[in-house]
């Protein structure tokens, strides 16, 4: 049995001077075991993916990483944790530097983390744009000119580039349209399979979660009020909340 | 307070959401037009560079030669006329063309030098650094930069270079402000937050991300400030508090004029025009070199 990838243990989070924004946190991400986190707007989602990430420090509790605490001033081993955890973002908008072109932004990890550069770094960043879809020529255009889905298949590629083990994504698709949102779905499936990577996705849409996560971890006020695998999770909820989030999906009229 | 900061200013982003082809006609259109203000702004300073030039190497007269006749007429002998001590006018006006480039770049480097330093650090900073920063530009800000160039001045004594330092310090408040809320945005953006996840040390975001985002917006303000510069030293000049004789700077052949402006108006509407010349292609040049450097504006080829 391998220590999971991320794990976080009896984690608690104040923003300064407020209440936790999350509290007493546990629960593990294992290699080729897709989370889905859920929870809805408030209930301490970002703040519990800014710890994940080394964004923020743990007021009590720890974030392991392969099985050791995470530490901010190891650098060594923080970059070991950023080549292996990348994080894809919910606006796909605000997250890719209009003055860089997508060459540029998406070679920006290799660079600095000293993976790789000049010829070598082109030539990943090219496969990278190629597995996500994107034409070759697409390294030296410049966001503006990407649809929504494209900039968010160039933030796939740029979390992809440094061959992570785990892909952090915040609300990935909630930003994108329902026939965009299902192709950048099947592309994080398709990159699962093929790279060996597992994605931790936070959402507050169970439909989302169901389709790309074998467990799902259900957040309300900062806490953790039921976590397992999602078919058991969502076929037999224990909690009065998961029912209410599972009765919030919209279905269609039978 | 500092919420307010970003919306102060327009979203940029979503902007560019709408019609890709709409938006790729647009920068044709102001493709044609931005070249144009770049090329008048160009050919206006290039004049003064020019002018300002060539009067190290050439004068058609000393500053310093008398001989002319006084207050005389635009004529052969002297292009511009002579002033009222019977000095070459065209000759002052062309070491005056020195005299602003000197004070305009010069006040610019050390305005943009400390406000940008001090603008990232209040972005940076957070709580009573970041509060005791701003309040403090607000208070420099709160004086006009000639009332502060003039207290500054008055104390060192009247030189050129005390009038650009002075104007540069006064100036490098405006440049701090501007550079604290364009930044403060800048760091709220997700790409920053992709960038530490991506390992990118704090230098490095600085230096990739932030003053390339910043300095579209910044250079125009410092081309705006550029002109104020020049503008206050003339302003000291006529005070008196510029560059002391015989250092001929347009603001000081102005007031030199001013008592005969009826009879001879040459020597007023001379270094005044020049001014203006100079003012007006500095921020046309800023103004299209924004346009290029921007790739949101530049049309796909």
């Amino acid at each position: 049995m391998t220590a999971p990838i991320l794990e976080l243990d009896q984690v608690s989070f104040a923003y300064r001077g407020g209440v936790p924004a999350v509290s007493g946190i546990s629960f593990a991400v294992e290699g080729g075991r897709n989370v889905g986190l859920v929870g809805e707007s408030g209930a301490g989602k970002t703040t519990l993916l800014r710890l994940l990430l080394g964004l923020a420090t743990p007021s009590s509790g720890r974030v392991l990483f392969d099985g050791a605490p995470l530490d901010v001033r190891d650098r060594a081993r923080m970059r070991q944790f950023r080549r292996s955890v990348q994080t894809v973002f919910q606006d796909p908008y605000s997250s890719l530097d209009p003055r860089q072109n997508v060459g540029r932004i998406v070679a920006e990890p290799l660079r600095s983390l000293g993976i790789a550069r000049g010829a070598d770094a082109a030539a990943q960043v090219a496969e990278a744009l190629a597995s996500v879809g994107l034409p070759a020529d697409a390294a030296s255009r410049y966001p503006h000119e990407f649809s929504g889905g494209q900039r968010q298949r160039i933030a796939i590629a740029r979390a992809i580039v440094p061959g992570p083990r785990l892909l952090l994504a915040d609300e990935p698709v909630s930003a994108l349209d329902v026939t965009t949102r299902i192709q950048v779905m099947d592309l994080l499936a398709e990159l699962g399979r093929s790279r060996g990577l597992t994605v931790l996705m936070v959402s507050h849409d169970l439909s989302v979660v169901a389709a790309l996560c074998q467990r799902m971890v259900v957040l309300q006020g900062g806490r953790v009020v039921e976590q397992g695998e999602t078919t058991a999770v969502l076929g037999a909820p224990r909690e009065d909340y998961t029912r209410r989030l599972i009765d919030a999906v919209p279905r269609l009229p039978a | 307070m500092r919420e307010a900061d970003g919306s102060l200013l327009p979203a940029s982003g979503p902007s560019t959401v709408t019609g890709r082809a709409d938006a790729a006609g647009r920068a044709s259109v102001a493709g044609g037009r931005r070249s144009v203000t770049l090329v008048v702004g160009l050919v206006l300073v290039g004049l003064v560079v020019v002018t300002a030039l060539v009067s190290l190497l050439w004068l058609p007269y000393p500053l310093s030669d008398t001989s002319g006749t006084r207050l005389e007429a635009p004529g052969a002998a002297h292009w511009l006329g002579t002033d009222k001590l019977g000095r070459d006018l065209a000759s002052q006006l062309m070491v005056g063309a020195r005299i602003a480039l000197l004070v305009g770049l010069g006040s610019v480097v050390i305005a943009a030098a400390i406000g940008i330093l001090l603008g990232l650090a209040a972005a940076f900073a957070s709580g009573w650094v970041d509060d005791t920063l701003s309040a403090f530009f607000d208070i420099v800000i709160a004086f006009p930069v000639l009332l502060l160039a003039m207290l500054i001045v008055a104390a060192q004594g009247a030189s050129l270079w005390s009038a650009i330092l002075a104007i540069g310090l006064g100036m490098s408040a405006i440049v701090a402000r501007l550079t604290r809320v364009l930044a403060k945005r800048v760091l709220r953006a997700q790409y920053i937050t992709a960038a530490r996840t991506s390992g990118t040390s704090w230098a490095g975001i600085v230096g990739r991300h932030v003053l390339p985002n910043v300095w579209p917006t910044l250079s125009v303000n410092l081309a705006l400030q550029f002109g104020i510069a020049v503008l206050a030293e003339a302003s000291l000049s006529y005070l008196g508090l510029g560059a002391p004789p015989p250092n001929a700077s347009w603001g000081r052949m102005l007031q030199e004029a001013q008592a005969t402006v009826a009879t001879a108006p040459v020597g007023a509407i001379a270094p005044g025009i020049a001014l203006v010349i100079l003012v007006i292609g500095v921020n046309l040049v800023a103004d299209g070199l924004r346009d290029v450097a921007d790739p949101t504006r530049r049309s796909r080829s």
